[in-house]
């Protein structure tokens, strides 16, 4: 038994709690193919599918797309938050872990964690790929490092969120019917994967004030890989896209962290 | 005080589009330090609510609980390392494996890497799975499960272990297994309460039965205390048609000291009566001269069954749906049954 203060239980719990998620992502081969494979596929399918169809003023299709895909593969990621949570729910896993003398967050911590640890994979294998059809980091290591970071920290704040959703609507089926919903729309209807001056205008305003669009122009910019003639919306969010996604970022975990860890401390299986 | 004491818990639902639902009206329960409370109680009963009560999961509208003279509802942080808790479903993770589960747990009492390591290999031993502890949970039966949630509950050598249902799901061999754990522990001065709908686990285990309905305590006592309460022995007849078992309640009904009951089966009637040969003579005697010979017939003293059966006006295991909220309408409930789930 080690020292008992409040911090090093939150660690340790934590911890604890993370190791849980990290075997289950060894474990469970359908997050290994979502994890893996998926945004391979989709590096491929973009670059060599629409590639040859679609020119960026100034830029190539490659180089314009990675940050998009990287986006959407990690927003996508932060959804098993959502159906995970669910799921221990219908299981009766969170019923023990409420009757542990364990720090009401640790859970939470350890699940997000999880999606953190799911994501990080998802982006090295990404870059990857990149790397293989030709996409190259144009600015200095340490602006590569915070466009990682920011795509981490983005989808972790996601994670917070999705988390509450699942702990509410409480069936993993929903989460993943619902999720795919609204985060396809979400993630297409922005800069991801065209320029946002060729949509229709209504679906043009959305995607500038989208924060997808706003987490896809940061990572692109601090990857350098928005070369002069690049179209860039003129709203807020594009001109100050990295520190967009920061207040964001910020925003969601301020409103969720403490709310998700209320919501666990009341829930009961069935 | 007692080890544990619940005083006038109540917990009510308000399902959508139902009337609500009084999962507990003022509940009273008190076990002494050491010793093997039952709650004895049909689905529906409130069981389940009051164990998720006092283990800190739910929060009761009205009422207070301590254990160890620590307020439940207060400080539940205080109860949490006291307690074990074994719910009617195993909660387990699917994904780790029967070791890594315990393991988890113990890292989660705070424990430490090793003694976690440790007590998981005792309990994997203790409940004969020591094959299958490398393997995800994802592949156990269903007994198997249990017995790792059973397990779980027992890593920290708990003060109170609470077990709701404990057996369901359990073959024989594991049942009286688990039993015999039970009653170790209970030697070694843990204090236990458990819920049951199997009236020969609460006779085999508990030295205490609190029988519950519509979320309160009718009856308690010991198994002997409870049997005694509802009078002597009882007669029992089985008879071939409808029209005999009519005749036949009849008869009964004058010798009985109470109302006749009918079995499920529609064919075995059992009343309580004050001299058991003398009444069986005279039942017999009554039914040969409307020409009617039962198929069996004989007498018997009360089990819990009984109990059950007299205090409540319905058998402990009729319904099988989960103890709290949901009060599904059935289309045969009885006029007890459905005040008791309402």
């Amino acid at each position: 038994m080690g020292p008992h203060t409040p911090l090093t239980r939150f660690l340790s719990d934590g911890w604890t709690t993370t190791r849980r998620n990290l075997i289950k992502i060894k474990r469970v081969p359908d997050i290994l193919v979502f994890t893996l494979l998926q945004p391979i596929m989709f590096v491929l399918l973009f670059t060599y599918v629409y590639g040859g169809a679609i020119t960026i003023p100034g830029s190539n299709y490659t180089e314009f797309l990675m940050a998009g895909i990287f986006a959407q593969t990690v927003v996508f990621g932060a959804t098993y938050s959502g159906s995970a949570m669910a799921q221990d729910l219908k299981d009766g896993i969170i019923d023990r872990f409420r009757t542990l003398p364990m720090n009401d967050a640790a859970v939470l911590v350890g699940r997000t964690n999880g999606d953190l640890a799911i994501n990080f994979l998802s982006v090295v294998v990404m870059m990857t790929t990149g790397f293989i059809v030709g996409w190259r980091i144009n600015s200095s290591p340490l602006q590569a490092m915070a466009a990682v970071g920011l795509l981490l920290l983005f989808a972790y704040a996601m994670s917070w969120v999705m988390a509450f959703i699942g702990m509410s609507v409480r069936s993993p089926e929903v989460i993943n019917n619902v999720s795919f919903i609204v985060l396809f729309p979400l993630t297409f209807v922005s800069n991801a994967f065209v320029p946002a001056d060729t949509l229709p205008t209504p679906l043009r305003i959305f995607a500038e004030w989208n924060p997808v669009s706003a987490l896809v122009q940061a990572v692109r910019e601090l990857f350098g890989n928005v070369p002069a003639g690049t179209p860039v919306g003129d709203t807020w969010m594009q001109q100050h896209a990295p520190l967009a996604v920061l207040i964001g970022a910020g925003i969601l975990l301020a409103i969720f962290v403490p709310l998700s860890i209320r919501k666990f401390s009341r829930v009961a299986s069935r | 005080m007692a080890f544990i004491e619940a005083r006038g818990l109540r917990k009510t639902y308000l399902p959508k589009g139902a009337p609500p639902v009084h999962a507990l009206d003022g509940l009273n329960l008190e076990v002494p330090q050491g010793t093997i409370k039952g709650l004895l109680g049909p689905n529906g009963a409130g069981k389940t609510t009051a164990v998720k009560s006092l283990t800190t999961l739910i929060v009761p509208d009205e009422g207070t609980m301590t254990i160890d003279g620590i307020d439940v509802m207060a400080h539940p942080e205080r109860i949490r390392p006291i307690i074990g808790v074994s719910g009617q479903y195993a909660a387990v993770d699917e994904n780790l494996t029967g070791f890594e589960n315990l393991e988890m747990v113990g890292r989660l009492y705070h424990l430490g890497a090793k003694e976690s390591r440790a007590r998981a290999t005792e309990l994997i031993e203790l409940f004969d799975l020591v094959e299958a502890q490398n393997r995800p949970v994802k592949g156990f039966s269903g007994g198997m499960r249990r017995r790792i949630d059973l397990a779980g509950a027992l890593v920290v050598r708990p003060r109170v272990l609470f077990l709701d249902e404990p057996t369901t799901g359990l073959d024989p061999r594991s049942r009286l297994a688990l039993w015999d754990v039970i009653r170790s522990l209970a030697g070694e001065g843990t204090t236990v309460l458990l819920t049951t709908q199997y009236l020969e686990e609460a006779d085999q285990l508990a030295d205490h039965i609190s029988v519950i309905d519509g979320g309160k305590v009718i009856a308690e006592g010991t198994t002997d205390e409870l049997k005694n309460s509802i009078g002597g022995a009882r007669i029992e007849l089985s008879l071939a048609s409808e029209k005999e078992v009519a005749t036949a309640r009849t008869i009964l009904k004058k010798i009985g000291s109470s109302e006749p009951i009918l079995a499920a089966d529609g064919r075995t009637l059992t009343v309580p009566v004050d001299n058991a040969p003398a009444a069986l003579a005279t039942a017999l005697g009554e039914l040969g001269s409307r020409g009617i010979s039962p198929l069996d017939a004989g007498m018997r003293r009360p089990t819990l069954d009984d109990v059950f059966l007299q205090l409540t006006g319905h058998a402990a295991t009729l319904e099988d749906d989960n103890d709290d909220s949901t009060a599904k309408p059935k289309t045969k409930v009885s006029r007890r049954e459905r005040k008791a789930a309402n």
